[in-house]
Order: structure tokens, then sequence, then C-alpha cells
């Protein structure tokens, strides 16, 4: 088929950030597919709460110390997240490069407490039916933190071995993006786990 | 035509020359070069064109839909007479599972998003999908996960649980040994796959459309993709969630659905079911895609209602998630529920009906030309109007006690998943074969194809109303001779015979064709979508230049010659992103180029997937490797790609 040319693409930006590249969107469209797999995972833990006259089964809810550490931990660490989303629209490399590596250090550190809270269960998974939704949903959550911890790692490994093109720092926001994701997803599941049986007719 | 929109042009990184000025030869060559995968082996495992990743997906899945119809024969042929001693009750489960299971998550769902991996990245006027080695990596887990349970079907380790695979029956007390844990790890597999692929179905049609494919611009067969791609994402989570509690309970002894303990049977079939009622739309609406496709192409007049179409494909797939509890209505529910989702399962009839309207009205104003695909399409209307109306009947709670698990169901979904996405698919092969190919199916074989597959089919399925309403249960492997029931069952069986022949046909269609069809040329239709604006079978870059888009059908507005934009890289592989409402041209991208890493995370995957099913320790142990997998697949390897 015969072409007519009547506009010209060359002077069009090379990068760009947040809706207008793919990546944002493909982030997006991931979490929202993870996100609907922990808004089951939440139905899941209620229906079963539901059906259960005696909640928690067997056991008295879960303590606190730990997870509450941990969720402590996460919150403050939207802050860090927040100069990271902030430095990538700056292309500040070396701010960038530092906050990426405290970043990696409180993902690391999240994981050591996430070890301290499955120790301080005081039911296994086995148990019964209130031991395998606790094991699961903290599983859960653990293979997302462990995710966003290995990404975070190599955000920061890419950042000081020189591949920081432009396009950088759009991988760098979207990473920040995410973890905001990682932080909000684990809120109801603590509310969940640890309160709602503190709450319930148990 | 001057492009909106623009941010002032900055520091852009060199990516080499451009096509500006040079003569569309010289512009032709080079790209193909730029855009071409390797060859041999190392190329076979590396490609990142979606054109041949989307035909290996479609072959694949047809060679599951033929090995899932040779199942269907082999219980058809057991069936055909009362007390027949052809099959052993053990070997029958299996079949029926493997045939359910095959059909639904092996075939069906995977070859809508194998037409949606090669065609929608041609119909929206781009270069190569989004996310591409992710593309990659989505085929092989799918042909891992295929693989993987028909190897143990024939080492007779196959399911035996039935496609829905219910509680207590799948769990570890009922069904012990390796049978359910490889039905239920084929789901992750499987569903892994397709979310990849909707993720970048999604992010294909919002951000690399050609310039000026507004919303009210876009193919109603993207839009079906687009609408599908959504529901997988929100749907499949349910029975990855499911599936994933199974194998626990199984493997590690947790109790989700072991009401001894606290677990609860029914929240299996709430979770399935959530997934499960979507998954027919999910089946179902790209094959309305491909009908309104044809339609338009064969009457040759804009489609009648497009913007009732769009919303009445939104509007399905919404409703589809509010009506998965009819399939549990004799569970006891309670009434106020039954009521409710009784309302819901009819009213999704609405906006179905208003989409056989739309097509019978561009239809009835246009003088329709029946080549072969629209032959399919009739046929999709007449079956698929049918297993509606049965549907309507099942959302009744009555109706649906008395007919529960009876061959009134079977017959009802067959009408409905065969009429509704398998006779448009076959109606798509042959409406989009020149594209893949560079040659015509022979138009008097498909005419034949068609009269078989028509007549077969309502031999084979008709009889399986009246059997289910004569009291038939499904999933019986024999049945006694004084139930009066082998006179219909034979005829089943003579109609699958015959349906078995217009696949056979079909084939050797596909075969002959391939070598002796007629040349298409890149517009053999005279249809108005941006594939067939270029070659056929499409070059590596798919279009020589990007396309600008000004109407609805851009090939019956620009017949002769069609406007595109010029300015992207000749030897790197650059495509153009645009907006998300109104397509405006917005960034210059590069777009990833071959790899091995998608083919090695994808083996990393599998392998541990599989070997979860043995110990649970390497679904932990594995995700190292799988780890490593994915970075080498991020890390920059020092293209142009890669590093701009």
């Amino acid at each position: 088929m015969r072409t007519e040319p009547v506009a010209d693409f060359a002077g069009l930006p090379d990068h760009a950030f947040d809706h207008r590249v793919v990546t944002w969107w493909g982030t997006l469209a991931f979490m929202a597919l993870e996100g609907m797999g922990f808004v089951l995972s939440y139905g899941v833990f209620l229906y079963i709460m539901w059906l259960n006259p005696q909640w928690p089964v067997g056991f008295p809810p879960q303590p606190l110390f730990w997870s509450t550490v941990f969720t402590a931990v996460m919150v403050l660490s939207l802050v860090p997240n927040w100069l990271v989303m902030q430095r990538t629209k700056a292309k500040d490399n070396a701010s960038l490069r530092w906050l990426l590596v405290l970043m990696s250090t409180i993902s690391l550190v999240l994981l050591v407490i996430r070890w301290f809270e499955f120790t301080a269960l005081t039911l296994r998974w086995d148990t019964n039916v209130y031991g395998s939704v606790v094991w699961v949903l903290l599983g859960l959550h653990t293979l997302h933190l462990a995710t966003e911890a290995t990404d975070n790692i190599v955000m920061t490994a890419l950042y000081f071995t020189g591949h920081v093109p432009e396009k950088r720092f759009t991988d760098a926001d979207e990473n920040a993006m995410y973890w905001v994701f990682v932080v909000v997803g684990w809120l109801p599941l603590y509310g969940l786990i640890y309160f709602a049986p503190r709450l319930g007719s148990g | 035509m001057t492009l909106q929109g623009f941010t002032s042009a900055q520091a852009n990184t060199d990516r080499g020359p451009r096509d500006i000025g040079q003569p569309i030869e010289e512009v032709r060559a080079r790209l193909s070069q730029t855009w071409a995968s390797q060859g041999g082996l190392w190329g076979w495992l590396t490609t990142v064109d979606h054109k041949i990743i989307g035909r290996r997906y479609i072959i694949t899945a047809f060679v599951f839909l033929l090995l899932g119809g040779v199942l269907a024969a082999v219980m058809r042929a057991q069936l055909a007479r009362p007390e027949s001693g052809l099959i052993s009750p053990d070997l029958y489960n299996q079949l029926f599972t493997m045939h359910g299971t095959t059909m639904m998550f092996l075939f069906a769902v995977p070859v809508m998003e194998a037409f949606a991996v090669y065609l929608v990245p041609l119909m929206v006027g781009t270069r190569n999908i989004a996310f591409p080695r992710l593309n990659a990596f989505s085929f092989y887990v799918y042909l891992f996960g295929g693989l993987m349970i028909w190897i143990a079907f024939a080492l007779n380790i196959g399911p035996d649980i039935g496609w829905f695979a219910y509680v207590p029956l799948a769990g570890p007390e009922f069904s012990p040994g390796k049978r359910a844990d490889i039905w239920a790890q084929m789901i992750t597999f499987t569903e892994v796959a397709a979310l990849a692929t909707s993720v970048e179905i999604v992010v294909t049609v919002f951000k690399q459309r050609a310039p000026g494919m507004t919303l009210d611009r876009i193919p109603l067969f993207v839009w079906t993709q687009v609408v599908t791609a959504f529901m997988v994402i929100f749907a499949m989570p349910a029975v990855m969630t499911s599936s994933t509690l199974l194998i626990l309970d199984r493997l590690v002894g947790t109790h989700f659905y072991n009401p001894a303990e606290g677990g609860d049977a029914l929240l299996w079939q709430h979770l399935f079911w959530f997934f499960g009622h979507p998954e027919v739309y999910i089946i179902f609406i790209p094959a309305t895609g491909m009908v309104s496709e044809i339609i338009t192409t064969f009457t040759r007049r804009p489609v009648f209602g497009y913007l009732f179409l769009v919303l009445a494909l939104i509007a399905v797939g919404f409703l589809s998630f509010g009506l998965w509890v009819h399939h549990m209505f004799v569970t006891g529910i309670a009434e106020l529920g039954a009521s409710y989702f009784t309302a819901s399962s009819m009213l999704i009839a609405v906006p179905n009906g208003i989409q056989i309207f739309c097509w019978i009205a561009t239809l009835w104003g246009g003088r329709p030309k029946f080549k072969t695909p629209l032959l399919f399409v009739i046929g999709f209307l007449i079956i698929f109007v049918l297993g509606g109306l049965t549907g309507v009947m099942l959302a009744s709670v009555p109706l649906d006690t008395q007919v529960h698990d009876s061959y009134f169901v079977v017959a009802h979904f067959h009408y409905v998943l065969i009429g509704g996405a398998v006779f448009p698919l076959l109606g798509g092969v042959y409406y989009w074969f020149p594209k893949l190919t560079g040659r015509m199916l022979s138009e008097r074989l498909g005419q034949w194809n068609f009269a078989l597959a028509f007549v077969g089919f309502n031999v084979a399925f008709f009889p399986m109303h009246i059997l289910g309403l004569a009291g038939m249960p499904r999933r019986i492997y024999t049945y006694p001779e004084a139930s009066g029931w082998g006179t219909l069952n034979m005829i089943a069986s003579i109609g699958a015979v015959v349906f078995a022949l217009s696949f056979v046909l079909f084939l050797w269609n596909v075969m002959a064709s391939l070598k002796r069809g007629a040349v298409a040329g890149d517009n053999p239709w005279d249809a108005p979508t941006l594939e067939w604006a270029t070659t056929s079978p499409p070059p590596p870059q798919n279009f020589d230049r990007v396309p600008i888009v000004t109407s609805r059908y851009p090939l019956w507005r620009h017949p002769d010659t069609l406007p595109v934009g010029t300015g992207l890289a000749l030897d790197t592989r650059e495509i153009v992103l645009t907006t998300v409402v109104e397509g405006r041209a917005d960034v210059r991208v590069t777009s990833p180029n071959p790899d091995i890493w998608p083919f090695i995370t994808a083996v990393v995957v599998g392998v541990t997937f599989i070997g979860s099913i043995f110990n649970g320790w390497v679904a932990l142990v594995g995700l190292v490797p799988i780890g490593i997998g994915l970075i080498g697949w991020g890390w920059p390897s020092g293209s142009v790609e890669d590093e701009s």
C-alpha cells in the first residue's frame, strides 16, 4: 500500500514519567492483579472467620509486638520512598544512589523483623484453619516483600554500576510506586490477622 | 496534518539515523534487519516478535484442541451404546477431566489470547506488543503447563477430578496420589501465562495505538481484547488463590477446605466460580470481536451501533462477575441470594441481546457476501442464541435444581462455548489466515467445513438436551439399557463423528492451502482495519512507517494512500507511544530486542512448579533461580534498546 508522510515523530521526547510510559501502566496492571489476589485473601480470611462462631479457633489472638514493629517500619519507610520519587523526577543521581541503599537496607531489615514475626506465632499452619489462614496471609505478604526487596537491591546495583541512562529514573520512580503498594497491601492484613480476632466473639 | 501535544524536543539519546527522506525501499530493508529475529535454534528461543510468538500460541492451542477433541471422541464411542465396556471407569474419569481442562485452560482462553498477541499490535498500528519479552515468557510457561498435564495423563497419572476439581473429592482425603496436584499446578502455569498476556494487551492498546486512533476509532476486536484482558486481571487471581490453597491443603496440611478443622468445602466453589463464570465470557467476548470484524468486512458497511456494542461489552464484563453463585444453586444457599443471582444471570442476557441485534441490523442493512468466515458467523448466531436461551432457563432455580449435573447442562455449555467461541474462531481463522500466511484457504473446502461442522455439532449436542431432561447425569462412564437413553446417545455419537470430520477437513484445508492456496495480497477481503495495510504475512517491523489514523475504518477512508508518520530510527527498535484517550503521539521509545532470559526464566519457573508438587521446599528453594532469571532478564545487555 502506498503511504504519504503527514507527520514527523523526530521531535518527540525519548523518555517520560508516569502515565506517559508503558512501564508505569504495566506496573499498575500488575498492582491490579496482585491487589485482586490480596482482596481475595482478605475475603478468604473474613469468610472463614464468619463461618466459625468461635474465632480465633482454639487459640488466643496472635502476639502484637513484632507485627507492630514491622508495621511501624513499613509506614516510616514511606518517607525515604517519597524522597526517591522526588529525586527521580529531579534526575538527582547522587542523592538517589544513597536513598536506594537506604531503601534496600530497610527492606532487608523488614525481612528480618518478619522472621521474628513468624517465630512469635503461637500455632502452626497445620494446627487448624486459623493457623492456616494466618500463615498463608503472612507468607503471601512475605513473598511480596521479598520480591520488592530484590527489586530495590537490583535497582541500587544498577545505580552503582553506571547503568543510569535517562530511562533508569523512570524505573526507580516506578519501583518506588510499587513500594507504596507493598505497604498499603500490608495494612489491611495487619488489621485482619492481629486485630480482627481481638474484636471477634472469641 | 500536524502532531499535537509535543513537549519541547529534549536532549535526545542518539539512536542512529532516522527514516526521514529515505526511499521507502531503503527504509523497509533496514527496518526488516533491525526488527528481525535471529536464525536457528537460538533465534527460535530468543525471539520477541509478537507475530512469531502469536503464531506459536495459535498452533499450540489448536494442537490442544485436537487432543481434547480426541478425548471427546473416545468418550462418545464409549457412550454410543449402553453398558459398553470400551473404557474403564477410572480412565473415563481422567478422560472427562482432561477434556474439560484441556478445552478450557489449554485451548479456549489461550487461543483467544493467541489471536490478540498476533493481531492487536497490527490492528492498532504498532511494531511490537508491549513487554515483548514477557510475551515470550508467557508462551513458554503455557507450553510447559500443557506438556506437564498431558505427559502425566500419558503416564496414567492424569487428573480425574473434573475440570472444576470440587473438594472434598479433590482434597487429600479422597484423592491421594499426585493427580489432583498436577491439575492444580497446571492452573498455576496457565494463569501466570494468561495474566502476563493480559497486561501486555492492556498496555499495548492504551499506549501504543497509532496516532489518531481515538477511543472511538479502536477496532471492535481490539475493544473485546481489552475488556477480556481486564476480566482476566480481576478473575484469574481467584482460581490461582483457590488452587494454591488446594495444593497447600494437599501438600503441607493446611485446612482451608477441611470442615473438621474449621475450613469449608464451599469456599472452593465460591473462589472457583468467581473465576469460572467470568471465564466463560473471557472465552466468548474475544469471539464477539471476531464476529464484528467479519460482519463489517463482508457486509462492507460500518457496523451498526458501534457505541452500543462497546458499552455492551463493558457491561458484560462487569456483570459476569456477579453471577457465579448460579453454579451453586443446589448447595443450599439462602433464598434471597438465589433470587439475586437468578436476576443477575438473566440481566446479562440484555447486553448480549444488544450485540446480537446490532449484528443482525448490520447484516440486514448491507449486502452480505457469504464467504466462509461469514458462514461461520451465521452458524454462531443460530447456535449461540439457542445456548443463550437454555442459559436463561438455567438461571431459574427450580429448573436448575431439576437438571443440575445432567446432560442438559452439558448441551447448554457446549452450545454456548462451541457456538459462541469455536464457530467465530473458525470464521476468524478463515478470515485472517491470508494475513498470517500470505495464502487463501480454499473457499470450496471451507463451505464443506462449515456445513459438516454445523450439522455435526447440532446432531451431536441437541439430543443431549433431551437426555438431560430424561435424567441422564453427566460424568457417568456408562448407563443401563433399560434407561432408554441408547438411541439418543447413538445419534449424538454419530453427530460427533460428523463434527470430527469437519475438523479433519479444516486441517486438510490448512495444510493444502499453506502449499497451494491462492496468493492473498495485502488485503484480499477489502477489509477496513490496519492489519490489512501491510504485507501478508507482515514484515518483522509490521509497518514501514507508522500509520496515522483519521477514521474508524482507515483503509476504507484511504483506500489507495495511507497517511503515515516519519522520524523513527532505522537501526534501533523504536516505537511511538500515544496518549491513552486521544491517541496523540507523545513519546518515542525503544522496544526490547531478542533475549534468552525469558526462556531460561520460564524453564526455571516450570521446574519449580513441577518440583513443588513432589516436595514443598522446592517452591521456596526455586525462588532463588527464578530471582536470578528475572535479574538476568532485567539487567541491561548493553544494546541501544536496553541502555537508552
